[in-house]
């Protein structure tokens, strides 16, 4: 499976996403300029974290005007996989390929800690491979995490099974405590209505290796390696 | 020279958590100012032109670029 990993202006979590990826059996990662405008021989694409644009006007505002945004969308209208991280979730829901939004974290700080996530579903191609219970630890490093939708929007992801995680305490309860960020529901991962676009503010890029504390983020790659 | 200016005001809708409102607000009671309600920090950007602009076209952009309608009202003035 080749990955493609686009590379905006001001993107810093690129090499990690490549890195990630590449040390998996049977996947390949390239980078992709964000000036590039085909995503041909690619299987899967990922949106990496950072800072596009230097987040002028809104995060992800600018990017997601980007040339190789328009084959990004039809990459998804095809229903091939799309993994937005952090900066990368925040572009997917300013280009409306995910409903809602990333605002300003409810503290106001920039919080780069390791949480807890609770797996909403696995009946998506990113998620299958998450053992039945497991609390995921994997970190978060952001400024502007805290998902925003309207009343209407919450509860189509509930009805519709597309929360893939929320932020929850060590033994997988979504409490208000163990929300970092103030998002509403604890929500830190949804998909589409497809179950092919997939946006998360944690960063499972950063949790593939034993060295960096955790090796958890694997479940999600290898779960497109299953699929 | 340019012509005339137009300010486009973003501010974020009375549904989103406003932090940075709130965290102003507290900093002005603390600064002795009394009788301070609910503060909303927004933003606003003047766009300077050579002729009059396209409207629908700058709506357009007001709309999909300078503000996100999930989370925030814009409005443009001259």
């Amino acid at each position: 499976m080749k990955f493609a990993v686009i590379r905006f202006p001001g993107s810093n979590c690129d090499q990690d996403c490549v890195l990630a990826v590449r040390s998996f059996a049977g996947a390949s990662a390239e980078f992709v300029w964000h000036k590039e405008t085909s995503l041909n021989g690619f299987d899967a694409v990922i949106l990496p974290g950072g800072f596009s644009y230097g987040d002028y006007l809104r995060c992800g505002a600018i990017a997601r005007f980007s040339p190789i945004m328009a084959a990004v969308k039809e990459f998804a209208a095809a229903g091939r996989p799309v993994i937005g991280i952090c900066n990368g979730f925040q572009i997917l829901c300013e280009a409306g390929l995910l409903p809602g939004a990333l605002v300003r974290n409810r503290g106001l700080h920039f919080l780069c800690e390791h949480v807890w996530l609770a797996t909403g579903t696995r009946a998506t191609a990113f998620t299958r491979a998450v053992p039945e219970g497991r609390v995921l630890r994997i970190p978060i490093a952001h400024g502007e995490g805290c998902y925003f939708a309207d009343d209407e929007t919450l509860a189509r992801l509930r009805d519709e099974d597309r929360v893939l995680f929320r932020y929850c305490d060590a033994d997988g309860r979504a409490t208000p405590d163990a929300n970092p960020n103030g998002s509403r529901e604890n929500i830190a991962g949804i998909c589409n209505e497809g179950r092919n676009v997939f946006g998360l503010m944690p960063h499972p890029e950063r949790a593939c290796h034993p060295e960096l504390g955790s090796t958890d983020g694997r479940f999600l790659i290898q779960s497109l390696l299953n699929s | 020279m340019a012509a005339m200016k137009v300010v486009v005001t973003v501010m974020p809708k009375t549904s989103v958590l406003d932090p940075q409102g709130a965290a102003t607000a507290e900093a002005m009671k603390h600064s002795g100012l009394s009788g301070v309600g609910r503060v909303r920090v927004g933003k606003s950007i003047e766009i300077e032109f050579e002729d009059a602009p396209d409207r629908a076209k700058l709506e357009e952009i007001a709309r999909d670029l300078l503000s996100n309608p999930v989370i925030e009202d814009f409005r443009i003035e001259g």
